[in-house]
């Protein structure tokens, strides 16, 4: 759950509560594209991800953004997210462990409300990018 | 029709349904505990009108009416050619349990990278409840592969 966080003890380059998610698991991905409607072979089956040029099963992209909106959400109350964007700049694979990360890049105040903007990645085992955006959060 | 042509193109409007079953579901397949995901009466006491829907549920629900793809069977483009490369949500408003939501997909910019062998399509979906709210916007923009001299 989130903890009330404070607007004025907030500093630039702040990092908020890593959110880690150990071993992404082929029965995670199977869930996933059945609750999100993405049933893309690449997802599920290694001969058809071979076929299209991959070493095997690729984790969801939106699997993993869901993940990097769990971290702003369990730092916030959703109520409070503004709007986000991510990149995908990389694969994530069966077996990887994923950590989300948010670092606090600007103090703003719009239309009347106290906002700050971070900057988010999600990063695999090795540290490598999977995800890289930005969001904007109001601070209540 | 070159791609400069598709710019601005607006695709006809879909509506989806907003289940709660399927809100659990999807909140399960992520690994989400918060309650409010899975029970009304504590989304309500935590400020929400009903169950509201993950950050990136929107896109499901985009998905369901397959806005992923009629970009590109409209471009003549092979699914195994793109890939997702960005992905943009912003709200102004909640998506609950119990909503039919409507949305208009527009594609807002093409550009290409690498002498053309990268084709970058963006494109917005505004999407509006029942009561004709504005909740939400998604941003996407899909990286399309191509043989350069093809």
């Amino acid at each position: 759950m989130s903890i009330t966080v404070d607007y004025a003890s907030l500093n630039v380059g702040d990092a908020i509560p890593d959110l880690v998610k150990e071993n992404i698991s082929r029965t995670q991905l199977a869930l996933f594209a059945g609750a999100s409607g993405d049933h893309n072979p690449i997802h599920l089956d290694d001969e058809e991800a071979k076929s299209g040029g991959l070493p095997g099963v690729i984790v969801h992209g939106m699997l993993t953004m869901a993940f990097l909106g769990q971290v702003l959400t369990g730092w916030v109350p959703q109520s409070q997210l503004r709007g986000w964007n991510a990149r995908f700049v990389s694969m994530a694979f069966p077996g990887d462990t994923i950590t989300c990360k948010g670092v606090v890049a600007e103090k703003v105040s719009e239309n009347g409300e106290d906002q700050v903007k971070l900057d988010i990645s999600a990063e695999n085992q090795k540290g490598d990018n999977i995800l890289v955006g930005t969001a904007v959060v109001a601070i209540s | 029709m070159a791609d400069a042509d598709y710019v601005g193109k607006e695709y006809p409007s879909f509506s989806v349904d907003v289940e709660k079953g399927r809100i659990k579901m999807f909140a399960n397949s992520i690994g989400e505990e918060n309650p409010i995901y899975f029970d009304e009466e504590t989304a309500k006491n935590s400020g929400y009108s009903g169950i509201p829907v993950p950050p990136t549920f929107a896109f499901t629900l985009t998905m369901e009416a397959g806005q992923s793809f009629n970009i590109l069977e409209d471009m003549g483009i092979p699914k195994t050619q793109a890939m997702h490369g960005e992905q943009g949500f912003t709200y102004y408003d909640h998506i609950y349990a119990g909503d039919t939501v409507t949305g208009v997909q527009r594609i807002t910019d093409i550009y290409e990278k690498k002498g053309g062998a990268l084709q970058f399509i963006e494109a917005v979906i505004e999407l509006r409840n029942q009561n004709d709210v504005h909740v939400a916007d998604l941003r996407s923009v899909i990286v399309v592969r191509h043989k350069v001299g093809e």
